[in-house]
């Protein structure tokens, strides 16, 4: 037993990109906890949240994570979004925390006749509520530099004033593993731990680490209809059929998950992980093409979305 | 418009489980890459995108329509386009901050760094030059060795980068010719072992063709090195080198979910642990074992640099969120004065003397800076006189911090030597600096004992000593309160002493202007008098203009709590210019007084005085017995 740790000491350990990513996210974790006062973790129900809330476990533990997760709903995700939201919360002996804008509520706003009000009210509006109802002053979210051009430039420390707003040209110099977490009273910290990882970052950790992501990133047999070139999911009875659409079933699954009559789906087959990356690999397209919020306004729609304070 | 569409790994399809392995087992290496828009660097890091498949077709199409409408490469492909990331600077067709893009071949995993070459930005590539491994500095083929790359080479050696490529591009611009390159290389050479860059690789690149970017290149056969890539993808990586260091975890977080568990959280910033090692933890110095290296998928026998850990003890001691975990045998030095270098990053100029935060690994300590010695010119690499540093300007200086550091000197290790500096007030993060060493009279002055105390001083004169701090404007009426103040103290049989700001210039503070930097340490050694003053049980009356916030709270941090009044003599600056009692407002209107409080250099009222005296409604006498009461009453 000795001899054999003797000959491992001799050579170094070399750890893989997903290690080094792994520590770099669990640092920056600890950080927060370290510094803030009251951290909270948003919680998307997305594969990326799920590797984020995974990372936190692993962490604080044997402690569960310090802080509570927090779900800004729209009340228009899918169903088994919300299924999974409730066990990984349990799971991870955390509490959870759900936020529905009441103004966004009680105006009855959806994403059929709203559009893009729809996702600035819920989302962008009610992200803002949420942290200051709570007074939370520093919010993990799952966002990566690899996933829109305006991110790529993003600190993984991100500083918001007292209103929330982003400014590019203000953001603290990050060095070495340094992070500046004082700020003035009001203001917030968005926190990036996935910052460095891509895509395939992600979906070859869930694959490693065998962590539970939500079904509907599976190919299955679903309800569809197609729609302004995407394949939506008739996921409830709410789900407003135009005249003359008939739901068809077809197989698919979807590579990102939002308010499910806002997600266009994939025809696909990919039932396993190992298929999924498959797919994503072979794929001609980038990940968040199935998403509308994107395309509203060009390439600098992201940009414009993040100063009024969405993530 | 000629670009091939993403054609993925045949693995891929054939093999995905295999594919996965092989991709599961990449190392990382972090690079930076250094350049000016002109140098083709952009473009060069879109081709290095888009030969290693990660450009998506949809992101091909808008980058085919994008090219067409504001490119600047005709019809071909604008890869530039592929990295510009926000907004404003596509419309100004400038990258003006550190981007971090992502790529991987079949060996790598790799992250780059892309930071601009314009000169006020040194800022901006210190930065990302902190967690690279390894620096590609372009040059343009057809302009040679210019004063940027000089200044890109000086950084990245500063910041410890041992690998340098220098990417010698746009060479199907000079006919891909063996000349022109080896005429660069040579100039080069010479230049960086002049700065004490031992060795460097040169790769002859076009990022615009592809030339020695992916494969080799057919255009210069007379180059047999590696290409960009494949450079990449084998050199060495700092982090498994780390290892063989001697074991250091700054600690970040104690784990105490329970009274049965206590657990001590960090990343390794060098060597190996095992369970059963000897440890030291600093600054106390005790020792102990390490009894378990705990994660949620069971213990670890053993961890290495670059790991998150949570660590146990086999004893109950000490430890807490910037403590440093050692090996035993081989601590790292403990110290409270250093000499470092530091970039300066804020638009306010950084001021000696003037309390700032520093973090270094986990710890947070203040610290201020002594005058610097030298500046460098980072075009010439001159060492120039500095009594300030300005926004991008590097120097050197003595620093000392209020606690001992854990460190150890930045060429050994980045994690231990590296920090930044906050500033106390905006929470800025102003600067950031490499520890060299310690002082040696930071290990040899101590504070020397005293049997006569303090208290034993205060209790003789049967007082309790404080320092009575009147701030406001030029002739807003602090003399003529603390004098009666003073006055009416000594009529009460109290000890006291009036420093005033006109006296005090004439004598110890005669070698200071009035400039931001000279204020500060007017300010410094005023405190510094007031604090022996007070040790010695005297009540102290100053009457000082003391502009800045971030000084007045030195002064009060360096008193015993409760001992520091800051009395805020408000007068309005109409009030103040219109008594104007000598003159000085006249003649700063005029000009001829540079750097006045209230015309050309501001004041900063306090936020939270003690007291505050309206001295529109309050006559001086009033004023006066107002603090009297405030310090006895």
């Amino acid at each position: 037993m000795n001899e054999t740790a003797g000959i491992e000491s001799a050579s170094a350990l070399r750890l893989t990109h997903l290690q080094r990513l792994e520590a770099e996210s669990i640092h920056i974790m600890r950080e927060v906890v370290a510094e803030a006062d009251r951290p909270v973790m948003l919680y998307s129900i997305g594969k990326d949240s799920a590797v984020m809330l995974h990372l936190a476990r692993k962490a604080f533990f044997p402690a569960p994570p310090p802080f509570p997760l927090l779900h800004v709903d729209t009340t228009w995700k899918f169903r088994a979004m919300y299924e999974l939201r409730e066990k990984a919360a349990r799971a991870a002996g955390m509490e959870l925390l759900v936020w529905r804008n009441p103004e966004a509520r009680a105006k009855g706003i959806n994403p059929f006749d709203h559009g893009a009000l729809h996702t600035d009210l819920w989302k962008t509006e009610g992200l803002r509520q949420a942290l200051d109802h709570y007074g939370f002053d520093a919010a993990f979210g799952g966002a990566r530099r690899d996933e829109e051009k305006s991110r790529a430039k993003e600190r993984i420390f991100s500083f918001r004033s007292a209103n929330h707003r982003w400014d590019p040209k203000n953001q603290r110099p990050e060095l070495w593993h340094l992070y500046n977490a004082r700020k003035a009273r009001g203001e917030s910290i968005r926190v990036f731990p996935l910052s460095n990882w891509t895509e395939l970052d992600i979906w070859q950790y869930i694959h490693l680490e065998n962590i539970e992501i939500v079904p509907l990133y599976f190919a299955a047999r679903r309800p569809t209809v197609e729609r302004d070139g995407l394949i939506l999911m008739v996921d409830d009875d709410r789900f407003r059929l135009r005249p003359g659409e008939v739901p068809v079933e077809r197989s698919i699954r979807f590579r990102t998950l939002g308010c499910y009559p806002l997600t266009g789906a994939v025809e696909s087959t990919a039932a396993t992980l190992p298929d999924i990356i498959r797919e994503m690999l072979l794929s001609p397209t980038s990940e968040r093409q199935g998403r509308a919020i994107d395309k509203e306004a060009g390439s600098g729609s992201m940009e414009k979305k993040k100063q009024e304070g969405y993530f | 418009m000629h670009a091939p569409s993403y054609r993925p790994d045949a693995l891929i399809g054939e093999d995905i489980e295999t594919y996965l392995d092989r991709h599961r087992d990449k190392s990382l290496l972090r690079f930076i890459t250094c350049g000016s828009v002109d140098d083709g660097k952009s473009t060069l890091i879109g081709r290095l995108l888009y030969d290693s498949k990660q450009i998506f077709e949809d992101q091909l199409a808008s980058l085919e329509a994008d090219s067409r409408r504001v490119g600047t490469q005709g019809e071909n492909i604008d890869f530039a386009l592929l990295v510009d990331g926000l907004a404003a600077e596509r419309e100004q067709g400038i990258t003006i901050d550190v981007a971090y893009r992502f790529f991987a071949t079949d060996k790598r995993k790799f992250i780059v760094a892309d930071t601009p070459g314009h000169e006020q930005y040194t800022r901006n590539m210190v930065t990302g030059a902190s967690t690279a491994d390894l620096a590609v500095i372009l040059i343009d083929a057809r302009k040679g060795v210019l004063t940027q790359t000089r200044r890109h080479s000086y950084l990245a050696h500063l910041i410890g980068i041992r690998r340098i490529v220098l990417a010698v591009n746009k060479m199907d611009l000079v006919g891909y010719g063996e000349a022109v390159f080896d005429r660069i290389v040579a100039d080069y050479r010479a230049f960086a072992a002049s700065i004490g860059i031992a060795d460097f690789l040169a790769i002859p690149v076009s990022g615009l063709a592809g030339d020695n970017i992916a494969g080799p290149s057919g255009n210069m056969p007379w180059y047999s090195g590696p290409t960009l890539i494949g450079h990449l993808e084998a050199v060495p990586i700092d982090a498994e080198q780390g290892q063989r260091a001697p074991f250091r975890l700054p600690v970040q977080w104690v784990n105490r979910p329970d009274h049965a568990f206590r657990g001590f959280a960090g990343l390794i910033a060098s060597g190996t642990v095992r369970p059963g090692d000897p440890v030291r933890v600093l600054p106390s110095g005790r020792t102990t074992t390490v009894a378990r290296i705990v994660t949620l998928d069971g213990d670890l026998p053993q961890a290495v640099a670059g790991q998150s850990v949570t660590l146990t003890f086999a004893d109950e001691i000490d430890c807490s969120r910037g403590c440093v975990i050692a090996a035993a045998d081989a601590p790292p030095e403990v110290a409270d004065q250093f000499e470092a270098t530091i970039v300066w990053m804020a638009d306010e100029e950084m001021l000696p003397g003037r309390p700032y935060w520093l973090k270094l690994g986990t710890q947070t300590v203040t610290a201020s800076m002594q005058h610097p010695k030298y500046q460098v010119n980072v075009n010439t690499m001159e060492h120039l006189a500095a009594k300030t540093l300005e926004l991008n300007a590097i120097g050197v200086a003595n620093l000392s911090t209020d606690r001992p550091l854990v460190f150890e000197p930045y060429e050994t290790s980045r994690d231990l030597g590296g920090f930044i500096l906050i500033d106390k007030l905006s929470n800025a993060t102003v600067g950031a600096g490499l520890l060299h060493f310690a002082l040696r009279r930071s290990q040899n002055v101590h504070w020397q004992a005293l049997d006569v105390t303090r208290e034993r001083r205060a209790a003789l004169k049967n007082q309790k000593p404080a320092v009575l701090w009147l701030t406001g404007l030029s002739g807003a009426g602090k003399s003529t309160i603390a004098n009666l103040v003073e006055k009416k103290l000594a009529r009460m049989n109290r000890h006291t002493f009036l420093l005033d700001g006109d006296n005090v210039r004439h004598g110890l503070n005669k070698d200071l202007g009035f400039t931001d930097a000279d204020r500060v340490e007017n300010i410094r050694r005023i405190g510094e008098v007031a604090k022996l003053m007070t040790d010695a049980g005297l009540i102290v009356v100053t009457a000082f203009i003391s502009p800045f916030r971030a000084e007045r709270r030195m002064v009060r941090e360096m008193m015993a709590p409760g001992e520091f009044v800051e009395v805020f003599v408000d007068t309005p600056l109409a009030e103040a210019e219109a008594r104007d009692v000598k003159g000085l407002y006249k003649k700063a209107r005029a000009g001829e007084l540079k750097n006045f409080t209230g015309i050309d250099s501001p004041y900063e009222p306090p936020e939270h005085p003690e007291l505050r005296i309206d001295t529109t409604t309050m006559s001086p006498e009033q004023a006066a017995d107002l603090i009297i009461e405030r310090l006895i009453g």
